[in-house]
């Protein structure tokens, strides 16, 4: 039984919280949202020193060959200062080209990927559960949920169409890589980002540190990966860890704030945190952050430990997480009182990613949904 | 990062299973066809069960050799229950005794004592029961009202009143906690005993919960004498020595979650058992939400594995484990009772028996609002609330609040 950080993992998680200090994310991410054009510092160069956009990428391919639990504590950090860096797209969608490296050839781009001298894009498509038959991904609008993009050959060329909405880091991508299906099977499909046939349109909503972008293709012309369908599930899984891991890394830094403020804060004679309302409020975030830390243990340990659970693992981790932002961003606000909840605060920074974190990647719903499926499916086998 | 046996814990693992193949037979059937029914015989079958666990090595893990234990670490005792569990057998009849107040024996017991009481404990000939709580002293604990008064031959007469008390209606003896010194400030007053309960002037009384069963005991101390050796940890260390106690307790709940049935597994079984409640998106999404915080919990316990491993001591922090597992049960036992209508209260229904658990659970080995003091404190660092009792003799504290001390 081991469920700590090894050595390795505690400098790797203190040189990523070393790294993003040297930069005003917050103040950054304020004047973003105050329309302030190019006010986001580019942070890839950070990610390329510090050798983050490899991580996923095994080491015969240039990458480091770590898990993805490494990858969680780097999206942790990025989530306590709300960095905003093109990892939670980039990472599952090398784990997929790495993972389709056949006995045929190579996926296009992996070791400048694994540089990040290149920078790809996972076009996020949910597999089949209880809710859907088939593989769907995020609609820009409403409930329904399109279907994942088709792909069609001919003359020896793979073409991709297909609408997606909200796709993270999508914007200036290099390559999109994500799932299509190809006679109603899914395959790993690999689209450069310049080619034809290929629109990317940034949008933003809410929180000005997330890049997102709505994908269409047309045709696009594409390579089959030889990625197992077990893996183009388990990037969606991968997705949803990184997510969780990123929300519990903003939650850390919205509990340590609200308790340095409840100490320091006096009223009727004594520190705000000595009263039971606000110190349950606290120890409350505190319970769902240590939950969702024990389930990102449990979705590290799962991916390669026991990758049967790792869809139970990771909806759960996305889960807990997305509850525990919400209560922790809130709360954040209501300890400071009012002036939390105005632009002179870093709380509606929290707030913002909160808010908007919950809706992406299928929403938190979804994998709460999807808990209940894995478990209901686990007790029919018993 | 594993979930892994060192080889050394799984050599301790296959002879623990190895032990539980060959006596599984001899466990006491409590559940289903050809469970005992007399109470008596119960109480027997249990006693001579834990004999054999301890006999075999698998109870009281933790405990030095000298006095029939191990020597081993939490690690090994938690490979123990696990087994057990997974050989469907009972554990052992006093976990309060043997994961609690033998250890406090153990680290503040004179030598006599632990001669006299462990070997007895460990092997269920004895049973032991905690006598801590009182009517008007639970999460104060150190406001006890039991006084001890010492006598001219050195002995000690016990007056007061006890509750909350698990096997106390088959206990050989009881570790109380009272007051020996109601001068002083109310945590240096206060001194620990054994206390034989067949001792004249002890009176037990079942105290029925909602379920209509009796787990909890009100005892009753009317001028009980006990001997100058029934002190444990010297005169006036009484909170020093509960303290203790209050630790092993916090390890033994923080290890022993998933025990209390309270799992994921098990509740979405009840969901996927009704065809319609399994499809209903409102039931899936309440099952997803409380599910994931249980398993959660489970990792939780591995972390606490991890640390004990590393030679750490589990803080407060795992009180926080105790609240998802009450209140994500108490939620489940709601969502439960919403599908199956008021069958799921049905007195012999396993549901309807959790339900009326729950509530007293919630106040058990700490109130939720109390440990999240204690977590806000001493994990969270916030600062205490103001303390009215702070070095006032506790005669006075009683007076302010208008009754004799």
């Amino acid at each position: 039984m081991n469920l700590a950080l090894s050595d390795e993992q505690v400098f790797l998680r203190e040189a990523a919280r070393g790294a993003l200090s040297r930069f005003k994310t917050l103040e950054a991410a304020r004047e973003a949202l105050d329309g302030e054009q190019g006010a986001l510092p580019d942070l890839w160069p950070t990610a390329r020193e510090a050798g983050w956009p490899g991580l996923l990428i095994s080491e015969e391919h240039g990458g480091a060959g770590l898990d993805a639990f490494d990858a969680m504590l780097v999206l942790s950090e990025c989530g306590r200062v709300i960095a905003s860096i093109q990892l939670l797209g980039h990472l599952p969608a090398t784990a997929i080209l790495d993972d389709g490296v056949g006995g045929n050839g190579s996926a296009p781009m992996l070791e400048e990927l694994a540089t990040g001298e290149k920078r790809a894009a996972y076009l996020p498509a949910c597999p089949p559960d209880d809710l859907a038959d088939g593989w769907s991904v995020d609609p820009a609008h409403g409930l329904a949920r399109p279907s994942a993009p088709r792909v069609s050959e001919a003359d020896g060329q793979a073409r991709v169409s297909g609408e997606l909405a909200f796709v993270p880091d999508a914007p200036g991508a290099d390559l999109l890589v994500g799932v299509a299906l190809l006679d109603g099977r899914p395959v790993g499909v690999a689209i450069e980002g310049s080619a034809a046939g290929v629109s990317v349109e940034a949008v933003t909503r809410y929180d000005s540190t997330r890049s997102l972008g709505h994908v269409s293709l047309k045709e696009a012309p594409a390579t089959i990966l030889d990625t197992p369908v077990e893996a183009l599930a388990g990037a969606w899984h991968l997705a949803q860890s990184l997510i969780a891991a990123e929300s519990l890394g903003s939650v850390e830094t919205a509990l340590d704030v609200s308790v340095a403020y409840a100490k320091e804060r006096f009223t009727f004679g004594r520190a705000i945190g000595s009263y039971q309302a606000v110190k349950h409020s606290l120890t409350e975030v505190l319970r769902q952050l240590e939950n969702g830390r024990s389930l990102l243990y449990y979705a590290g340990w799962a991916r390669t430990g026991g990758p049967d659970e790792f869809p139970l693992a990771a909806s759960a981790a996305r889960s807990v997480a997305g509850r525990a932002l919400d209560t922790a961003a809130r709360t954040m606000i209501s300890v400071h009182g009012g002036i939390g909840a105005t632009w002179e605060h870093d709380a509606p920074l929290y707030f913002r990613r909160a808010q908007l974190s919950r809706r992406l990647l299928g929403g938190t719903g979804r994998a709460t949904d999807r808990v209940a499926g894995e478990l209901i499916a686990q007790a029919d086998a018993a | 990062m594993d979930l892994d046996d060192t080889p050394e814990q799984a050599a301790f693992r296959a002879q623990a299973r190895g032990w539980l193949e060959e006596h599984s037979s001899e466990a006491p059937v409590l559940t289903g066809p050809g469970a005992l029914q007399d109470e008596a015989e119960i109480l027997a079958a249990r006693r001579a069960w834990q004999g054999k666990l301890a006999e075999a090595g698998l109870a009281g893990v933790t405990w030095p050799k000298e006095y029939g234990g191990q020597g081993l670490g939490p690690i090994e005792q938690v490979l123990s229950n696990q087994e057990i569990g997974r050989a469907k057998v009972p554990g052992i009849l006093d976990a309060i005794g043997v994961g609690m107040l033998g250890p406090t024996i153990i680290a503040h017991g004179s030598e006599e004592q632990k001669t006299r009481y462990l070997g007895a404990m460990l092997h269920g000939d004895e049973v032991w029961c905690q006598l801590f709580s009182e009517p008007a002293a639970g999460s104060d604990l150190a406001a006890v009202q039991t006084r001890a008064r010492l006598q001219d031959d050195g002995s000690w007469r016990l007056t007061g009143q006890k509750v909350w008390t698990t096997n106390a209606q088959f206990a050989s003896y009881g570790l109380l906690l009272a007051r020996t010194d109601a001068d002083v400030p109310k945590h240096k007053g206060l001194t620990m005993f054994v206390v034989p309960m067949d001792a004249e002037g002890v009176t037990i009384r079942g105290l029925r919960q909602i379920s209509g069963e009796a787990e909890f005991n009100e005892v009753f101390f009317d001028d009980v004498s006990v001997g100058a050796d029934a002190v444990v940890g010297g005169v006036g260390n009484g909170w020093g020595t509960a303290l203790t106690t209050l630790m092993f307790e916090r390890v033994t709940i923080g290890l022993g979650g998933e025990g209390l049935g309270y799992n994921s597994t098990r509740f979405a079984g009840a969901i996927a058992a009704d065809p319609d409640a399994r499809r209903d998106p409102e039931v899936r999404h309440q099952l997803g939400e409380i599910a994931s915080e249980l398993l959660a919990v489970r990792f939780t316990g591995y972390r606490t594995l991890t640390a004990l491993q590393k030679g750490q001591i589990p803080g407060p922090e795992a009180g926080l484990a105790k609240v998802t597992i009450v209140s994500g049960a108490i939620k489940a036992g709601d969502l439960i009772a919403d599908v199956e209508g008021p069958d799921a209260l049905l007195e012999d229904s396993e549901w309807a028996y959790m339900i009326s658990f729950l509530p007293g659970l919630k106040s058990a080995g700490g109130t939720e609002e109390i440990l999240r003091n204690t977590i806000g404190e001493r994990v969270l660092g916030l600062p205490p609330e103001p303390r009215l009792d702070k070095g006032i003799p506790f005669s006075e504290l009683r007076s302010k609040e208008g009754a004799p001390a």
